[in-house]
């Protein structure tokens, strides 16, 4: 049996378990958060994703019912909750600090929640107990916060946020603190325990690699609004915006003037080399600025000219070996410099270039996205 | 290790001289067998004797303590509402006119607010006796009972009440149950303070204090105008010894917390 995908946000029959309705949210003269409409469906992991400052913490205090809109309507399953203080919603929230309680144990501070709700000593101590086992606590039930190490606090915050079983779990840069390592064994553990819990879960990052490998859906945001909206794939090849292909993952950008037939557009970028080709859905008129966005893995490089759409000489620079990968920067003779990602696929004493030399790099037709702004 | 030098051995010992000779010499007299103060006859501890008799000090130390107790402790409640309020606040007009005037009593000559007190005393026509000792001590104690618990507050991570909120408590239970707890210390060392200072304030007492109300410090400096009775020398140790014992204590039980706590976290780094 095929499994289903995924995608609440396709099916408009679905109803979104939270909705912004032309929120803003001003601070003094500061706006936060700038008309802003958003859904977020039951069961997703879904990313707010943006340079700091940029409204995405703002917007999960929202949530959580620590700020209230200016304008606008939060929904929580159909209900505003715009005047609901933060102890009477169902959505708990994970900080970025933790907030461990210093004077009590992991497992008192698991069972913080549930004793505000009170409920009889059994059920707390079952569910208490499932929590550990969840996240792995249970051999330091009876250790402070301060007896633990970085991995192992940032897994009580989550079992005490998870606890009360809440409809949104709000993620305030969850895996900062944690060293590289272990912030990848985090991230594939979390997506592990939103899939156990079905939890919908909301995480504030500026990771951009944290927030593709754990979301179903990412929002990138600029100065208080919703830049783009998009699954992880999407927003990776095809964004919508310079900003967005710039903010996720590395990108080269050249600047023309559009020709457009059909589906074809001919890119004038330069007084001196060809035009370079590309394929676009969107109608750009004659002479009109565009962005060509091409990222660094799409580009091949070559010692001899190959029969790609879009074929350029120019001169290594710079070459950055990152083990696995080699980023090289090929300067043209226009003055740009064009970043080509290749794997490193055999050692680097068989690599074919090196400074200075003379090569070849192309791309084709279809793998560069046109960006009206 | 420093090398000695005379210098820094005769100013060590000018300076001790200069503060613990005056008490030292209450002490030693406070065990002279004879009844003239100036005079060494033997050591003896009749005075502590003689003292355990006298009814009138131990009623004014009996008062003393029950002022100290309650004016603490109101003290403390008030002055940790003040602080908490003032840090929690936020920024607003008038904020810095609001904590100046928290701060201010704490500069007030104490003859300004033992007199005012009493004004106000027999304005509203309350007769004088321990309650408005308490009054008063509440008064002026409870702006040093706000400072120390406001430095504390002040590097309080506000997330964790947040956090407490977030997993429905209310906003008093937030108080109680994570806030409370932790700024512990900085209340208890509030209560302290406030307790030290009624203990031996004289100024604002003798403002406020009724004929049937005598604090100790009131019934020493009156005593002590009828000439310096052994008595009072006992007496005076005692408080010494209990400050003392006090401080000591209080200094052990927060270094073997801290040392404790410091191999904790390291056998956590560890794990």
């Amino acid at each position: 049996m095929p499994q289903k995908v995924f995608a609440p946000w396709d099916d408009p029959q679905e109803k979104p378990l939270i909705q912004f309705k032309n929120v803003t949210k001003r601070f003094g003269s500061f706006t936060a958060i700038d008309n802003l409409n958003l859904d977020i469906f039951e069961r997703e992991f879904f990313a707010l994703l943006g340079p700091s400052g940029c409204g995405k913490t703002t917007l999960m205090r929202m949530l959580a019912g620590f700020e209230t809109p200016t304008e606008g309507t939060i929904q929580l399953s159909g209900k505003d909750i715009g005047g609901v203080p933060p102890n009477q919603r169902a959505v708990n929230m994970m900080f970025q600090s933790y907030a461990l309680f210093p004077h009590l144990s992991v497992w008192e501070n698991i069972a913080f929640g549930l004793k505000r709700e009170g409920k009889d000593k059994g059920a707390i101590e079952t569910r208490v107990s499932e929590m550990m086992r969840l996240t792995r606590l249970e051999k330091f039930r009876n250790r402070k916060p301060h007896q633990l190490s970085g991995g192992q606090r940032q897994r009580v915050a989550l079992a005490r946020s998870l606890a009360k079983a809440p409809k949104l779990l709000l993620l305030d840069e969850p895996l900062g603190a944690l060293d590289r390592k272990l912030r990848e064994e985090t991230q594939f553990e979390l997506m592990d325990i939103q899939e156990k819990t079905g939890t919908t879960f909301v995480i504030v990052t500026h990771d951009q690699e944290e927030a593709m490998t754990v979301a179903s859906r990412v929002a990138v945001m600029d100065e208080g609004k919703l830049v783009q909206v998009a699954t992880p794939d999407r927003i990776y090849e095809g964004p919508n915006s310079v900003y967005v292909a710039d903010f996720i993952g590395d990108v080269n950008i050249i600047e023309g003037r559009a020709h457009q037939t059909g589906d074809k557009v001919q890119v004038i970028w330069s007084e001196s080399e060809p035009p370079l080709m590309a394929t676009t859905q969107k109608n750009f008129s004659l002479d009109q600025k565009c962005y060509m966005a091409i990222r660094p893995e799409k580009v091949g490089i070559s010692a001899d000219r190959p029969t790609a759409a879009n074929a350029l000489k120019g001169k290594i620079l710079d070459i950055a070996y990152l083990g696995n990968i080699s980023t090289y920067h090929v300067e043209l003779p226009s003055g740009h410099v064009i970043k080509a990602q290749e794997a490193n696929t055999r050692r680097i004493a068989r690599r074919h270039f090196t400074w200075e030399d003379e090569v070849w790099i192309s791309w084709t037709d279809t793998a560069a996205v046109l960006l009206e702004q | 290790m420093r090398r000695f030098s005379w210098f820094n051995a005769t100013a060590l010992t000018l300076g001790f001289v200069f503060l613990y000779l005056p008490m030292v010499i209450l002490v030693i007299y406070s065990f002279n067998a004879s009844k003239l103060v100036t005079v060494w006859a033997g050591f003896s501890t009749r005075w502590y004797g003689e003292l355990m008799r006298n009814e009138a000090f131990l009623d004014a130390a009996l008062v003393t303590l029950k002022v100290g107790i309650v004016s603490s402790t109101l003290a403390t409640v008030l002055g940790t509402m003040g602080a908490y309020v003032m840090i929690r606040a936020g920024r607003f007009t008038g904020r810095t006119l609001f904590s100046g005037m928290i701060y201010a009593p704490l500069v007030m000559p104490e003859v300004i607010t033992g007199l005012s007190l009493l004004l106000l005393f027999i304005g509203i026509g309350l007769d004088r006796g321990i309650v408005t000792i308490i009054l008063a001590h509440t008064t002026f104690s409870m702006c040093y009972v706000s400072v120390v618990v406001s430095s504390r507050l002040v590097s309080f991570d506000r997330s964790l009440e947040e956090a407490a909120l977030d997993l429905g408590a209310s906003p008093f239970e937030a108080f109680r149950l994570v806030t409370l707890p932790i700024i512990a210390p900085a209340v208890i060392s509030g209560w302290l303070l406030a307790f030290t200072l009624s203990l031996d304030d004289l100024v604002i007492a003798s403002f406020t204090a009724g004929p049937s109300s005598t604090t100790l410090p009131i019934k020493i400096f009156s005593a002590v105008r009828l000439g310096v009775s052994p008595e009072i020398n006992a007496l005076s140790t005692i408080m010494i010894s209990i400050v003392t014992v006090g401080v000591i204590g209080a200094s052990l039980v927060s270094k073997r917390a801290a040392v404790k706590r410091q191999e904790e976290e390291r056998a956590a780094v560890r794990t």
